[in-house]
């Protein structure tokens, strides 16, 4: 991982230099002809799947303006011939209902908190893992890392129960502490990792310095860790912001986040596209803006933390 | 460790600041509870009787969990395999085009929605209305350019009439038609909207020896036409199959004229006249998706859709690391395209397609949000999966939490040798 620039985007093969054209002799005209039919079979292929794959959210984004009465009788493409279709009223009434927009701040409230807990909590202990001394370290470091793929499933039960006891079932604390719990081994094990690699003589000469460890940390490792600590960061901000399931069980009812809001529509009154389009698009509005300004951080950060 | 020594000579309390916290929430909210749903799965739904291992008898002979068990075995074989499959594909063909990172961008996109919301945008995707889902309205198009659409799907003979529906859904001319006198098949029931550019109804000449007739609509607008005969304002239905048939053998074919008339040569003579029944067969209207029967094919689609990208993207950081020089040795050696990707991509990219497939599969043993988000209520017993089996076996109507850790467990159970790997693979590193 290397520090972000502002040209960050998707790791891009394709940039490489080309190899050097030495080599080869130059080929026969037929054969060039066919690869370059072949070349633009390719392109035309390719532009067929990114229209494929475009379409789904195009479809979703279309419908979000169009009223119900457009949506039941015909399809979105009709707003491709027929702008006058187009129509703010679904994201109108949307944001005039208290309901939705509250659970739009109960998601701020989960995810923000959960995002820095598992941040702050993560950095100390890989720190730990990585430059203290302590009895047993690469036996407990193993520990965490043997958690990484425990299915959040196997604490539902569990966790409900104990909450329920603490009087913190159904509760933005509860959900909190859930996520952030299952987000530190994957931040443990990816922070410890980059921490390592820190060259030892930084650390030494801050030491000679008169650096303690808890001044080490802010001073040297901290700063330095900055890549990891962002695409971990990005990573644990959208899985907590998309969850649905933690938040199904362990949200307040009364006022979930916006996931839950929207599957309760989806529930009570079936396929109202006139709703769950306009909402599906706000809940996406975000992970979006965030996909698309920090590429880099994003892709290594799925890319680590896919197996969670 | 790979960091070696620590650095510092560090004082307990401060290790202990540094780790206390986040060692505690994971003891409390991750291996407690370990241990707590290997221990519940043991007891029955009370809580109080010991049953030993009877909720893991009855997980796999409740027909519900057996459903949910089948379907999460075709999720674990089929969604990783297509989406890896794919990654490949995507990885390969984008390797030298300059717009590379467009198209990269696009398909890596859906992993920044959520699965809730990837459920909204596939509901309106499956609609099964093919005038208002895109899956539909595709399908259809495509089906429509290869066959030829039926002509008049609502026709029918009037009841009573001279013409009678087959079993096969054909029309048959009960008399056997005389060259010289037309054949008449007067249909009706057909939508005015569907006439509106029809012509009149007119019976064709007939040369020596031919069976003319007509097939048309014998209805009059507003009334006032004779039932059976052709009126003036009366229209023909083109592009009508008419056969005649004698003994069960079809002697001669023609199809109707824009007026709705036809002729048949004089082997029609005595013979019969059947209308073919693909003219009046329903429109094709795609698939079910929503169905019972494809619902888990159609769910797999759309988690197809959101992880491509990620197999895309981490096969092309593999495919980067391939040797340029080999794949121009055997270019230069005659290999052709396909031989130099069979032979030495694929077998090279190995270890990194069984990483994505790896990690695919642990994601899609846990699959919850699109199983209880895409199929509408009727279908959704037959979409079930574990994890949603167990939030319903957990925390549904006449909750069995004994039976929920028991599939708890189950999970867990899976991903062991995953947690085996891992461990194993950092000690190894360790060593060195």
């Amino acid at each position: 991982m290397t520090a972000p620039t502002s040209t960050d985007r998707l790791p891009d093969p394709a940039d490489a230099p080309p190899p050097p054209a030495a080599g080869p002799p130059p080929r026969p005209l037929a054969s060039r002809l066919a690869s370059l039919a072949a070349g633009s079979g390719v392109r035309v292929v390719l532009v067929v799947l990114a229209v494929v794959w475009l379409l789904p959210t195009a479809g979703l984004f279309a419908s979000s303006f169009r009223d119900a009465r457009d949506i039941a009788s015909s399809g979105w493409w009709d707003t491709l011939t027929d702008l006058d279709q187009l129509t703010w009223s679904n994201y109108d009434s949307l944001l005039a209902n208290d309901n939705f927009t509250s659970s739009i701040w109960t998601t701020v409230a989960i995810t923000v908190p959960s995002t820095l807990l598992v941040v702050a909590l993560g950095a100390s202990a890989a720190y730990a893992f990585a430059w203290l001394d302590f009895p047993g370290r690469d036996w407990w470091f193993l520990g965490v890392v043997a958690l990484l793929v425990v299915p959040v499933q196997v604490a539902l039960i569990p966790v409900a129960r104990l909450f329920n006891t603490l009087g913190i079932f159904e509760t933005t604390l509860g959900v909190v502490l859930f996520h952030s719990a299952f987000g530190l081994p994957f931040a443990i094990f990816l922070l410890r990792n980059f921490f390592a690699e820190i060259p030892r003589e930084l650390l030494e000469a801050a030491r000679l310095d008169g650096a303690g460890e808890i001044r080490l940390f802010f001073r040297v490792v901290l700063p330095l860790g900055g890549p990891a600590i962002a695409a971990l960061a990005i990573f644990q901000f959208m899985w907590v912001w998309n969850d649905m399931l933690i938040a199904l069980i362990f949200a307040d009812n009364g006022s979930p986040p916006m996931t839950i809001a929207l599957q309760q529509e989806m529930r009570q009154f079936g396929s109202n596209f006139d709703v769950l389009a306009p909402g599906a698009f706000l809940t996406m509005i975000i992970p979006l803006a965030i996909f698309f300004a920090f590429q880099r951080q994003f892709v290594s950060g799925v890319m680590a933390g896919a197996v969670k | 460790m790979a960091s070696g020594k620590a650095v510092i000579k560090s004082r307990p309390w401060t290790v202990a600041c540094f780790l206390l916290p986040a060692l505690a929430l994971l003891g409390a909210l991750v291996v407690y509870p370990i241990g707590y749903s290997v221990w519940r799965s043991l007891f029955d739904a009370s809580g109080k009787d010991f049953v030993a291992l009877d909720n893991f008898r009855e997980m796999f002979s409740n027909d519900s969990i057996r459903t949910a068990l089948r379907n999460n075995l075709i999720w674990i074989v089929v969604a990783p395999t297509v989406t890896t499959a794919l990654g490949l594909i995507f990885a390969v063909l984008t390797e030298r085009i300059r717009w590379a990172t467009a198209f990269k961008l696009i398909v890596f996109m859906p992993m920044a929605v959520s699965m809730l919301a990837a459920g909204i945008i596939f509901r309106l995707v499956y609609e099964q209305d093919p005038d208002r889902g895109v899956a539909n309205a595709l399908m259809t198009t495509v089906h429509d350019t290869f066959t030829d659409a039926s002509s008049w799907p609502d026709a029918q003979p009037r009841p009573g009439g001279p013409v009678e529906v087959q079993g096969d859904g054909s029309y048959l001319l009960t008399e056997p038609v005389e060259a010289g006198s037309p054949a008449l098949v007067p249909l009706v029931a057909v939508p005015q909207p569907e006439l509106a550019d029809a012509e009149p109804a007119a019976v064709a000449a007939a040369g020596p020896g031919e069976v003319a007739g007509t097939v048309w609509m014998d209805f009059t607008r507003g009334g006032g036409g004779t039932a059976g005969a052709v009126d003036p304002e009366e229209r023909g239905l083109a592009g009508i199959t008419v056969e005649a048939v004698r003994d069960g053998q079809v002697v001669a074919t023609t199809e109707t004229a824009d007026d709705g008339s036809f002729v048949l040569p004089a082997e029609a003579d005595g013979a019969r006249v059947r209308l073919a029944a693909d003219s009046f067969t329903a429109p094709y209207n795609g698939v079910e998706w929503l169905g019972p029967d494809v619902i888990t094919p159609a769910i797999i689609g759309s988690y197809v859709w959101m992880w491509a990208g990620f197999a895309m993207v981490l096969i092309a950081a593999g495919l980067a690391s391939v040797p340029r020089e080999m794949l121009e040795a055997a270019r230069v050696d005659g290999a052709n395209e396909w031989q130099v990707f069979r032979r030495i991509t694929v077998p090279l990219l190995a270890p990194v397609l069984a990483v994505v497939m790896v990690t695919l599969m642990i994601n899609v043993l846990k699959i919850f949000d699109l199983i209880y988000v895409i199929p509408p209520a009727s279908s959704q017993a037959d979409a079930n999966v574990l994890a949603l089996q167990l939030y319903q076996s957990s925390f549904g109507a006449g909750a069995d939490q004994g039976l929920g850790s028991a599939i708890a467990v189950f999970l867990l159970l899976l991903v062991v040798p995953v947690m085996i790997f891992n461990v194993r693979r950092l000690r190894r590193e360790n060593r060195r």
